[in-house]
């Protein structure tokens, strides 16, 4: 049995009376990344602040690398990372002062503070910016100083929350090259998204809605399970259709990309390609591999209009 | 400990230095404030406008508004011929006190000079009473001398008791003033900066970032206090060393005793204002507490008005405060020459209050967001 960064059973937290995580059950291997995916306010950072100890969890248990987190906080907090989904380091000190001040906070000594800072400056290619003052870079290159802070004590496990939010999709392929740089040594990284192309890359990913896991898997898992099957029609008048497909009960979701309609059909209609074509009046089929973000429109209650891709949130 | 200690005040003072507008207060603050209050503060009231009522018209009446002239506490701007009028300007405020000399004032005065038991007074002040200085300025005058006016030779009487002034004898209340400056600066300064030291953490989001290292509250709370004590230190100076060249008030105990008493002072100071940052969740909540307390600091602590006339109560909330423990220690030692040792108890209740504060912020601030 692979051992487990990260366990939860029944991890629930309650502000008010209501219930930003419900009874969350979570087994993470060591060394993976795992997402969390889902609409703001589902529920991620609050998962992710509990699982780093800044929140105490209203009912359940949580297991961080072995050990019991209530109770053994401190001592574990020496052993993971934290990048928080808004800059947290200071904007008005020079990139080099800000790492040397968290390689001075997490008691690295003077000589090989200094080597790590300068391997952690090319590392994020922040060699050229080291005088320069953290709140005058880009979007961008805060978040590799970001990284590279939350990595600068070398921890086991690394917390990402919604690490590429601000960053544009060159950077962000870079961001994720980086992250696997850092699984392959070893290190388990569990971060949160709301970008479906960015879930795609993660080994594991739970699928939050309101605080409640909907899917867990890989993703190729759970493609394979989501419980129903994916045509696109192409043809004239794409909109009336819709309208006219979405009064179905078989149909789950019926949306439009470009000039298709994408049709997600529940599998116990069996082929769903015989069961569209009386409804369709002659437009082209075609059955096609689901996305993940079919997995997630399927999860989350199967609304009419799946979360558009760049951000979605909770209606 | 003491690395991580020193990380944060190298940080704090590094992001004061990028800062200007904050480092640019540390300078102004105590310096215009000193200007300001050194030259408009004033107990010694002189020049008030008054009127005279003179229904005599008499050689014996011009030689007495001339002797009243001559003390400077009042300046005749009007002459009014009857008390209806002198009662109107008063209302009115055009004047504070009015001279009403009546038309017998030649008999009144002979009677006077004549030893005979007073029955009557030479003369009436009619006062606006609701500024309770410019009062009892006015009634300072009761007791004036007439000789002067009767042309006899000056012959002072031997007082009933005799008055020896020691520390300030010419009576200047900027020499009083610029140590109680001192505390009521320093309580502003030290007070707002640390309040908002980690309050513009938490809401910046950095807080979220440094809980979740291994810094210790203590370890926090005591990087964030050390470089605020060097700027208190540079705000003493300025306001002695001004306070000494621009209105030459004297500084007689050692500059050792004030600079211990100064150092007890801001380190409570910084320590009230963690105590405030641990309780505020945005800057201006903190500097609204800090407000509150910087009034009573201001009006209760001696500074304005001397502390033993107040009445218990507000000397038990006054005891509180440290500022009123400073401004004791700092008008000793500076007005009076005289030294720490002497002034226990100020130093013991400034020790105390900073031990208990720096316990209470770093019991109340806790390494969790809930």
């Amino acid at each position: 049995m692979t051992e487990l960064a990260v366990e939860t059973q029944g991890m629930t937290r309650l502000f008010g009376s209501n219930k930003a995580v419900d009874s969350l059950d979570l087994a993470i291997p060591k060394g993976s990344i795992y997402g969390f995916l889902g609409p703001n306010g589902c529920g991620k950072s609050t998962s992710i602040r509990m699982l780093t100890g800044l929140l105490t969890p209203s009912a359940g248990t949580i297991r961080v690398l072995g050990e019991a987190l209530a109770g053994n906080e401190e001592r574990l907090r020496r052993r993971i990372g934290y990048m928080t989904q808004k800059f947290s380091l200071y904007e008005n000190l020079r990139v080099t002062e800000n790492l040397n001040f968290v390689a001075q906070i997490h008691g690295v000594p003077r000589r090989q503070a200094r080597e790590r800072v300068a391997e952690l400056l090319t590392l994020y290619d922040l060699t050229g910016q080291h005088k320069q003052l953290a709140g005058s870079m880009s979007g961008g290159q805060k978040q590799r100083l970001a990284l590279a802070a939350a990595t600068l004590h070398q921890p086991e496990l690394l917390f990402l929350d919604e690490p590429t939010s601000a960053v544009d999709p060159e950077n962000r392929r870079e961001f994720w090259e980086r992250l696997f740089d850092l699984c392959a040594q070893g290190t388990t990284i569990l971060v949160s998204t709301h970008y479906m192309d960015e879930a795609e890359r993660c080994h594991g990913l739970a699928i939050l809605e309101r605080g409640i896991k909907r899917a867990d898997g890989s993703p190729k898992q759970l493609m394979a399970q989501m419980g129903a099957r994916v045509v696109e029609v192409g043809g004239d008048d794409l909109r009336t259709l819709k309208q006219r497909l979405t009064q179905q009960p078989a149909v789950l979701s019926a949306a439009q990309i470009g000039s298709r309609l994408r049709v997600l059909v529940r599998d116990d209609e069996g082929d769903p390609v015989q069961w569209l074509q009386p409804l369709i009046a002659g437009r082209t089929l075609e059955e096609v591999r689901p996305s993940l973000e079919d997995v997630f429109v399927t999860c989350t209650g199967a609304r009419a209009h799946p979360a558009p891709r760049e951000s979605s949130h909770v209606e | 400990m003491w690395s991580r200690v020193l990380a944060v005040i190298v940080k704090e003072l590094r992001q004061l230095s990028r800062d200007r507008m904050t480092f640019a207060m540390i300078v102004m603050i105590p310096l215009v404030q000193l200007i300001l209050f050194g030259y408009a503060i004033n107990t010694d009231v002189r020049h008030l406008p008054a009127a005279v009522v003179d229904m005599s018209d008499s050689s014996y009446s011009r030689a007495l508004i001339q002797a009243v002239t001559a003390t400077q506490v009042v300046d005749f701007s009007e002459r009014l011929s009857n008390v209806h009028q002198a009662e109107t300007a008063i209302t009115n405020g055009q004047i504070k006190a009015a001279l009403v000399i009546p038309v017998d004032v030649g008999e009144r005065l002979v009677r006077y000079s004549s030893g005979h038991y007073m029955t009557e007074p030479v003369a009436q002040w009619l006062v606006d009473g609701s500024d309770t200085v410019v009062a009892s300025t006015i009634k300072g005058l009761r007791k004036m001398p007439m000789d002067e006016v009767l042309g006899n030779p000056h012959s002072e009487g031997v007082p009933t008791l005799e008055v020896v002034q020691y520390f300030n004898p010419e009576q200047r209340s900027v020499v009083n003033i610029v140590p109680g400056l001192l505390g009521v600066i320093l309580t502003m300064t030290m007070v707002l900066f640390t309040a908002v030291a980690i309050v513009r953490e938490r809401e910046q989001g950095n807080m979220e970032f440094l809980i979740t290292t291994p810094i210790r509250p203590f370890e926090l709370m005591l990087g964030k206090i050390v470089p605020y004590v060097i700027v208190g230190f540079v705000q003493v100076g300025i306001i002695l060393g001004v306070g000494h060249r621009l209105f030459a008030v004297p500084i007689r105990g050692g500059l050792d005793s004030l600079a211990l008493a100064a150092l007890l002072f801001i380190l409570a100071s910084l320590t009230l204002g963690l105590v405030i940052s641990t309780v505020a969740r945005t800057q201006l909540q903190a500097m609204q507490m800090t407000v509150f307390v910087l009034l009573p600091s201001i009006l209760l602590s001696g500074f304005m008005f001397p502390f033993e006339g107040m009445p218990q109560v507000a000397q038990w909330i006054s005891e509180i405060l440290p500022a009123t423990h400073f401004m004791r220690m700092a008008r000793a030692i500076v007005l009076r020459g005289a030294e720490v040792a002497n002034l226990g108890y100020d130093v013991l209740w400034l020790l105390g209050f900073t031990l208990v504060g720096l316990a209470v912020a770093s019991l109340r601030f806790s390494k969790r967001l809930d």
